[in-house]
């Protein structure tokens, strides 16, 4: 006869409780490691979308992402020309806000060269660029329709084709335009600035900058070798796909990280909490139950698992609740929810130690009670 | 005449140590026959309760030897480990407030005894029905003891301590709770018990109505006998 089932639907009301609490509490911590895991997959997103093997850059800087950097776009040209490189495309990004239809438009605006590395590989909708000037590519969360145009510093673009999942680390939708539209939304100054530079005898910044050259190596060359070779030209370093991934995590990601840690642990803590009282009160209150049960023989074990069987009931459906909770929810969050099947089972089996770790408290207290407490009043 | 089922050989208790130790039970020997119903009076902090623990291996004797269905249990010392085994195989408790356990039916409540001991789930049913029955309370089977009445409770409660069949039942004021008809009748139920299953019965009580049912009563005074017969 199980015992703990018993109890359990003699205190029905407390327990559904307690685990609904559980579960509230379980959600937010995997909706908090969904977060980090849409983090780190935007983040990894935009590094990944030019599908390079190699990061040409400013020497000195982690750029073009974790910071800026700026190279001559004739760079391109010798980075193609090393052996084992079989194609290179340089490369802008930036940021950029847009007033549109009365909103402000927070995107990420990457400059590339039509036919070379860096072209977004994939469209979910429309048609790539194919003018030189004046063409759009927007991600889906940016919310714009194909067709429409949107202002970006003194031009206007219009949305030709749509990518899918290509964010910034910071969340923002990112569009492509060519390398010629980026360098000028982002290097030209406006005519009273420029005017202000000449009068002040300063060489006219040149167009054609770039912020790296990404290069897609021939089959089966690893790109370490090229590294080295291109990091020995003056002002320019190199970083292996690895190597960007890597800085990216770490720059973006690494606080982030540490600071979700942070918060799993203390609600975890705060779930241990709740529970070890709970079953602490339970047990409190059956007192007189587990002494009666001593009396007529039970043994030990019998009245550990009433009580553990109890913490690992609530663990499992307060679990259960929780994911079920963040599954339906994760389409209405803000940023993006990747939940991963591992992270929920690494949760569930945390909860489940948790649990029996928790119900000590009680399972102490019960092997303590006197059998002779029955007795009498 | 047959071998006791109880017996105490000097047995002594005392609480605490030093100024605050008491006395509650000085060298007592006892002895009780199968079928036999024995009336534990005396007045209220005489060692009574003392006793009945010490019998069921509840509580440690500072000195003495204790004997159960022949065995020697306690001798200076438990000879025995696992004296909750011993408990659920011989011994029947009944308490004053019948303490059944609130979260489990009148039914569960008897089958739960037998459970323990290693019955199967339906055989123990099976069972605890028959004994509910027997005890004319196989109606409220299926009822939370928070709906039983005090009478019903109290029977339940004997069935439970019946479930294993002990050959020692121990009772503490298991009519306390009951108008004089009831007690009649579990009186009248465990005297049948002690000749139909041979078992010996102590039964403490402080109600006079039933002091004339026992074969034989023992008083307690300060922790001493000061009659028997
Ligand atoms: N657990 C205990 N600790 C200390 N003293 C106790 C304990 N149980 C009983 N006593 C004392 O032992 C004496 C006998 O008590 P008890 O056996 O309960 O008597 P009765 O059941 O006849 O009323 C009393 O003085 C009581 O205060
Ligand atoms: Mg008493």
């Amino acid at each position: 006869m199980n015992l703990a089932l018993r109890d359990v639907r003699h205190n029905l009301g407390r327990f559904l409780l307690t685990c609904l609490g559980l579960s509230l509490l379980l959600g937010v911590v995997l909706s908090m490691i969904g977060i980090y895991r849409g983090l780190v997959d935007e983040a990894l997103t935009l590094v990944r979308a030019p599908g390079a093997d190699l990061w040409v850059v400013e020497s000195g800087t982690r750029g073009p992402f974790a910071e800026s950097s700026r190279i001559p776009g004739d760079t391109r040209d010798a980075v193609a020309r090393l052996a084992g490189v079989a194609a290179a495309g340089a490369l802008t990004f930036q940021s950029v806000e847009a007033a549109h239809r009365g909103r402000t438009l927070r995107l990420y605006v990457v400059g590339y060269e039509p036919g070379r590395p860096g072209e977004p590989k994939r469209l979910a909708a429309g048609r790539p660029i194919t003018r030189s000037h004046y063409e759009m590519l927007a991600d889906r969360r940016a919310g714009l329709e194909i067709g429409e145009r949107v202002r970006l510093g003194r031009d206007s673009y219009e949305v030709v084709g749509l990518t899918e999942g290509i964010v910034a680390s910071g969340g923002d939708p990112v569009v492509h335009l060519t390398l010629k539209d980026s360098q000028r939304l982002q290097f030209e100054l406006d005519p009273p600035a420029a005017r202000r530079e000449l009068a002040r005898g300063a060489r006219p910044a040149g167009l054609d900058t770039v912020n790296a050259v990404v290069a897609r190596m021939l089959p089966g060359v690893p790109a370490v070798g090229v590294e080295a070779e291109a990091a020995r030209w003056k002002h320019l370093g190199a970083l292996t796909q690895e190597d960007q991934e890597g800085l990216l995590l770490k720059s973006v990601v690494e606080k982030a990280r540490r600071q979700i840690g942070l918060f799993t642990g203390i609600l975890l803590a705060v779930s241990a909490v709740v529970i070890a009282l709970i079953l602490y009160t339970l047990t409190m209150d059956k007192v007189k139950a587990i002494a009666t049960l001593k009396l007529i023989g039970a043994p030990d074990r019998t009245i550990v698992a009433l009580i553990v069987q109890q913490a690992l009931a609530m663990g499992i459906i307060g679990w259960s609740a929780g994911t079920l909770l963040i599954l339906l929810a994760k389409d209405h969050f803000p940023r993006r929810l990747l939940l991963l099947p591992e992270d929920a089972l690494m949760l569930g089996v945390a909860v489940l130690v948790l649990c029996v770790a928790a119900s000590g408290l009680g399972v102490r207290l019960a092997l303590k009670v006197d059998p002779a407490t029955a007795l009498g009043g | 005449m047959a071998a006791p089922l109880v017996e105490l050989r000097g047995i002594a208790k005392t609480y605490g140590r030093g100024e605050t130790a008491v006395h509650a039970l000085k060298d007592t020997d006892l002895q009780v026959y199968p079928g036999q119903v024995v009336g534990l009076l005396g007045p209220s902090g005489s060692g009574k309760t003392t006793l009945l623990n010490l019998i069921g291996c509840i509580v440690e004797p500072t000195r003495g030897r204790l004997n159960l269905d022949g065995e020697t249990v306690y001798d200076g010392r438990w000879l025995r480990s696992d004296l909750r085994r011993l408990r659920l195989e011989k011994i029947g408790f009944i308490f004053q407030f019948h303490n059944l356990l609130p979260f489990l039916t009148a039914e569960e409540n008897v089958a739960v005894a037998l459970d323990l001991a290693g019955v199967p789930g339906a055989e123990a049913r099976r069972r605890a029905r028959a004994l509910l029955d027997y005890l004319e309370v196989g109606h409220r089977g299926a009822t939370l003891p928070s709906r039983l009445s005090g009478g019903e409770a109290q029977r339940v409660a004997i069935a439970r301590a019946l479930a294993n069949r002990p050959r020692i039942i121990l009772a503490d004021e298991p009519t306390a709770a009951l108008d004089s008809g009831r007690a009649g009748m579990v009186m009248d139920l465990l005297r049948r018990l002690a000749i139909e299953q041979q078992a010996a019965i102590l039964v403490v009580t402080h109600d006079e109505t039933i002091f004339g049912r026992f074969d034989g009563t023992v008083t307690l005074r300060d922790g001493r006998v000061v009659s028997s017969g």
